[in-house]
């Protein structure tokens, strides 16, 4: 990562990405010249077809890049494109203006079909100034040659080193290769608006719906929705910057693009992973979300705590971490099963008191936005370090289901479903998402709410004479739980080992007994699962074994390579925990069997590393040690989604072998 | 509707329980592991009066504790019961009272539970404010751990980790809890003076919002002569009355001359009562009523069914939703 603003840092940058392509690239395209015979009229001019495209908006913090970006997304879906946009957050809330750590904005993957991923690298990036482009040049993420809109206002700064450090940024991109266009954005904008800061946004918005011919009613009817509460001028003056911003691109850019799309017949919902978390507790009955602010899963907190009063829920910010979890532990044990969201720390400090959900076998649903770790680590960074922790987290032997939605959708339906599961087998359910999936949108078929979705109403019926608090099965280790208010059910919970009475057991034995009951739940959950899907072949050379949020990317890769006859497939998990039975089946079809994860494994290369002391990475660990296969891993902890060209990279190095 | 067959039920059930009488024993659970002479006999004594006399339906009441001796409360109750783990006996009642607030729930928490691994809570709690009745057995000692200094251990207390006597002056429960924004109900009682600890119990009990009960008790196991001072001299106990607080009876005033007349909605009068360690003042010392609950602010009128979910659900999923060219708008 870098976090210092020193130019030598880009000079390296350039260097080390992208500093062979110099003298094969093209430099600086001139703005076309107005009346150009070269080209059509504005508006008229052929649109280049495209297959897919990646366009990024950044500026600084609080200028609207994220608006733009997002909107861009939405217009994109409703024109029929399959799309993927991915936030660029900085970490810190205002950083300083123009600052390289400070990018701040939207990436959307635009393409002709169903996009499950963010995708390499970017096509087209609009810049509010160099700095911040300078960040996403450094992450490596601009593809050599890219189409970079520039705002031009820096090169007559009053501040003599501000138009120093632009003209030098500038030159240095171009003679990288980069195809820059100079934008007087600031100055169109001007002659409309007293602020450009408000609505430039929108002007690059304009440009944008010129870029890849889309229909500009839809990016109004955007503008409507977003400042719609707003009053009529503020309306009006945005759709006017958007007009501008379009008419100006048809008459001075030399490109213009389209990317043909096919309108779904069904609705589709757009929404990030940790809105569609936030809709899934809606949607599963749950009635109370305990939690405490932690980036990246506090924006699930937030939506829900905007909308979760209508259906007569509640979402309780506790004053700790450990007790938003004893907070959801005591309304779960009283009434219906509830959820707790957050995010590595927090996580780690909720263990006891998981701990103590397992041992009492009250339902709940934890979900965990993974980040990068260990300690604060990478707060606003995408990374799949938690597994372990969430399957062997918490002291003793704490059996709970370990669940990991794959896609933006299954987020949505994997609380749904963690619920019904926490409840069925009075079980701790941890949900894994991570920073990725949860600032990520991604369209998907608008669910159809269910009532078998809701949690039933609270047992208060008498509990029938002689009947015991934890009567668990012989053979499953199932026990009805008694909830406060049903007659008869008397009896004290406690984190001590107890025995069918509730009473404290002293004795050893039983205490075996239990610890095997509460073992077996995951073997009955177990026997309920269905063997997952291989995406691919069911025999061939290689199956790739994911989980989480890289299921997009991975079958990306492994689609485009079969196309080109390579044997390989891919298969993905979405329980960690129990494992889902046939694993080892669909394993023993391929030749070779990895894994391709976003957490540490250490590498092969290094010196020291050596079969005796490698450690693999989380799920390998898993699959290695359940079906004693030779399973191999790769991984990249980047703190960025894994780019499906990366993952093809890996897939073909592995066949080699 | 079978409207008759309901209402017959519902005054059935009402007479039920009209008839309802309970007894001791209908609260008694197992015989206490405590050690002779502990104070928590005599709470448990005063709450299993106080249930007693209040018919507490036992299905409809929950106690919930932390880690410790008087963590163990709950297992000796015949009502639902929360032992949980150390230090979050309130963020856990603060659920249960959330989700159930047609419950009656009480806390049982020590020293080391409430004062020292549980502070952060305590400081919440007293802030949220939820209609709960907590307990803090203060014994000065952790007992289940084997004699170590607690945070309201005087100083000097030779303890295990303290060998050479504890370092640091005691924290002052009462004090602590006064100085918290919301606090609606401080009472404090001695488990030697049974009359006022059943008095004390049952007005917090009453009390709408937190009431936050300190009872100085005896550990005769690790610090068995430390409240010898307070026990024997009378006067080194200052009871508290008012006509909207305790009034102790004749025959106890006989015994406890040192008395204050003391308007528990006092604060500046409660705080500086606290702050007196020489002296021990029991009764209450203050009393809110006024002090909004969380949980009624929190609390949704709304009935949850499945059509008020769906059509939530449905109203935010066309937030975001794109349809499909020619079919505009609203799913039915």
């Amino acid at each position: 990562m870098t976090h210092h603003p020193a130019a030598t840092i880009l000079i390296g940058a350039l260097n080390r990405g992208y500093g062979k392509n110099m003298n094969e690239m093209t430099t600086q395209k001139s703005l076309k010249k107005p009346g150009s015979k070269t080209r059509l009229p504005a508006g008229g001019k052929a649109a280049v077809k495209l297959k897919e495209h990646i366009v990024e908006i950044i500026s600084d913090s609080g200028e609207g890049a994220q608006k733009c970006g997002q909107s861009l997304g939405a217009i994109a879906a409703q024109m029929g494109n399959g799309i993927w946009t991915t936030e660029i957050i900085p970490a810190e809330i205002r950083p300083p203006a123009r600052s390289v750590a400070g990018a701040s904005g939207n990436r959307i993957r635009i393409g002709s079909g169903y996009i499950t991923n963010g995708g390499d690298e970017t096509d087209l990036v609009v810049a509010f100034n160099e700095q911040v482009l300078l960040g996403r040049v450094r992450a490596k993420e601009l593809k050599p040659g890219c189409i970079i809109l520039l705002e031009d206002m820096w090169r007559t700064h009053a501040d003599p080193k501000i138009v120093a450090s632009y003209i030098e940024t500038h030159d240095k991109l171009v003679a990288a290769g980069y195809k820059v266009y100079e934008i007087p954005m600031e100055r169109e904008c001007r002659t409309m608006v007293a602020d450009a800061r408000r609505g430039k946004n929108m002007y690059a918005l304009g440009m944008l719906c010129y870029i890849y011919s889309l229909e500009l009613k839809l990016a109004v009817d955007q503008i409507i929705l977003a400042f719609g509460k707003k009053d009529q001028s503020v309306v009006d003056s945005n759709i006017m910057l958007l007009e501008a911003g379009q008419k100006w691109a048809a008459a001075n850019l030399d490109f213009c693009y389209s990317i043909p799309a096919v309108r779904s017949t069904e609705p589709q919902l757009v929404v990030n992973g940790n809105t569609a978390l936030a809709l899934g507790v809606l949607a599963s009955g749950m009635e109370i979300c305990a939690m405490y602010p932690i980036t990246p899963a506090t924006s699930a907190s937030h939506y829900l705590s905007e909308v979760f009063e209508k259906v007569g829920g509640m979402v309780h910010q506790a004053e700790d971490e450990i007790a938003a979890c004893a907070f959801a532990i005591g309304a779960s044990y009283a009434s219906k099963c509830t959820v707790t969201i957050t995010s590595g720390p927090g996580y780690s400090l909720k263990q006891e008191a998981i701990g103590l959900a397992v041992m009492g076998e009250i339902p709940l649903v934890v979900v965990n936005v993974q980040r990068g770790g260990p300690s604060t680590g990478q707060p606003t960074k995408m990374e799949q370090g938690d597994l372990m922790a969430a399957i062997f987290g918490s002291h003793g032997d704490a059996p709970k289901v370990v669940m990991a939605p794959g896609t933006i959708e299954e987020c949505f339906y994997a609380i749904i479903t963690a619920r019904k599961i926490a409840e069925t087998f009075n079980m701790v359910v941890v949900v894994l998402t991570d920073a990725g999936l949860a600032t990520s949108q991604q369209p998907f078929p608008r669910p159809v709410f269910n009532e078998s979705w809701m949690a039933p109403p609270v047992d208060q019926s008498p509990v029938p004479e002689g009947a015991k608090p934890y009567d668990w099965d012989e053979n499953t280790g199932l026990a009805r739980r008694f909830i406060p208010g049903q007659p008869g059910g008397m009896h004290t919970l406690t984190g001590l080992a107890h025995d069918r009475d509730s009473h404290v057991a002293y004795d050893a034995e039983i205490n075996e007994q239990t610890l095997r009951f509460r073992s077996l739940k995951l073997a009955a959950l177990q026997k309920t699962l269905k063997a997952p899907p291989v995406f691919g072949a069911p025999k061939g050379d290689l199956l790739v074994v994911g989980w989480g949020s890289t299921k997009g990317a991975i079958e990306e890769a492994v689609e485009t390579m079969r196309a080109e006859g390579h044997k390989v497939s891919s298969m993905h998990l979405q329980f960690l925990q129990p494992l889902a039975p046939g694993i080892k089946e669909i394993m023993q079809g391929f030749k070779k069997v990895m894994t391709i994860e976003s957490n540490w494994s250490d590498r092969p290369e290094d010196k020291i590393i050596d079969e005796s002391n490698r450690r693999y990475s989380s799920m390998a660990i898993l699959l290695r040690s359940r079906f004693l296969i030779d399973i191999d891993c790769w991984s990249e902890v980047k703190g960025q989604p894994i780019k499906p060209g990366t993952i093809r990279r890996v897939i073909l190095q592995k066949l080699k072998k | 509707m079978n409207m008759m067959s309901d209402m017959k039920s519902a005054t059935t059930c009402l007479l039920e329980m009209c008839d309802e009488h309970f007894e001791l024993e209908d609260y008694q659970s197992g015989v206490p592991r405590w050690c002779t002479g502990c104070g928590d006999n005599a709470i448990l004594a005063a709450v299993q009066r106080l249930c007693r006399d209040e018919s507490l339906r036992p299905e409809k009441t929950v106690f919930v504790s932390g880690i410790g001796c008087s963590s163990r409360f709950p297992h000796y109750m015949k009502t639902y019961g929360f032992h949980g783990i150390h230090g979050r006996a309130l963020p856990v009642a603060e659920g249960v009272k959330m989700a159930r607030p047609d419950l009656d729930v009480f806390v049982n928490t020590g020293d080391g539970d409430c004062c020292s691994i549980g502070a952060a809570h305590w400081i919440h709690a007293i802030r949220y404010n939820m209609n709960l009745t907590v307990f803090l057995h203060d014994n000065q000692i952790y007992g289940l751990t084997k004699k170590q200094a607690s945070p309201t251990s005087p100083i000097g207390t030779k303890s295990n980790t303290t060998p050479h006597g504890s370092y640091l002056e005691a924290l002052n429960p009462l004090t602590v809890t006064l100085g918290v924004q919301n606090v609606s109900f401080v009472a404090q009682a001695a488990d030697w003076i049974p009359e006022v600890l059943f008095d004390i119990v049952k007005a917090a009990y009453h009390h709408k919002g937190l009431s936050f009960v300190r009872i100085i008790q005896r550990c005769p196991e690790w610090l068995p002569k430390s409240l010898d001072p307070w026990m024997h001299d009378p006067n080194k106990v200052l009871l508290l009355n008012h006509a909207n607080g305790l009034q102790p009876s004749a025959g106890l005033s006989r015994v406890y001359k040192n008395q204050l007349e003391h308007d528990p909605l006092n604060m500046d009068r409660a705080r500086e009562i606290a702050s007196n360690t020489d002296i021990i003042p029991v009764g209450i010392l203050y009393n809110n009523p006024d002090v909004p609950c969380y949980e009624d602010l929190r609390h949704s009128d709304k009935l949850r069914t499945p059509d008020l979910t769906r059509a939530g659900l449905n109203a935010e999923l066309d937030k975001y939703t794109v349809w499909p060219q020619g079919a505009e708008q609203k799913v039915a």
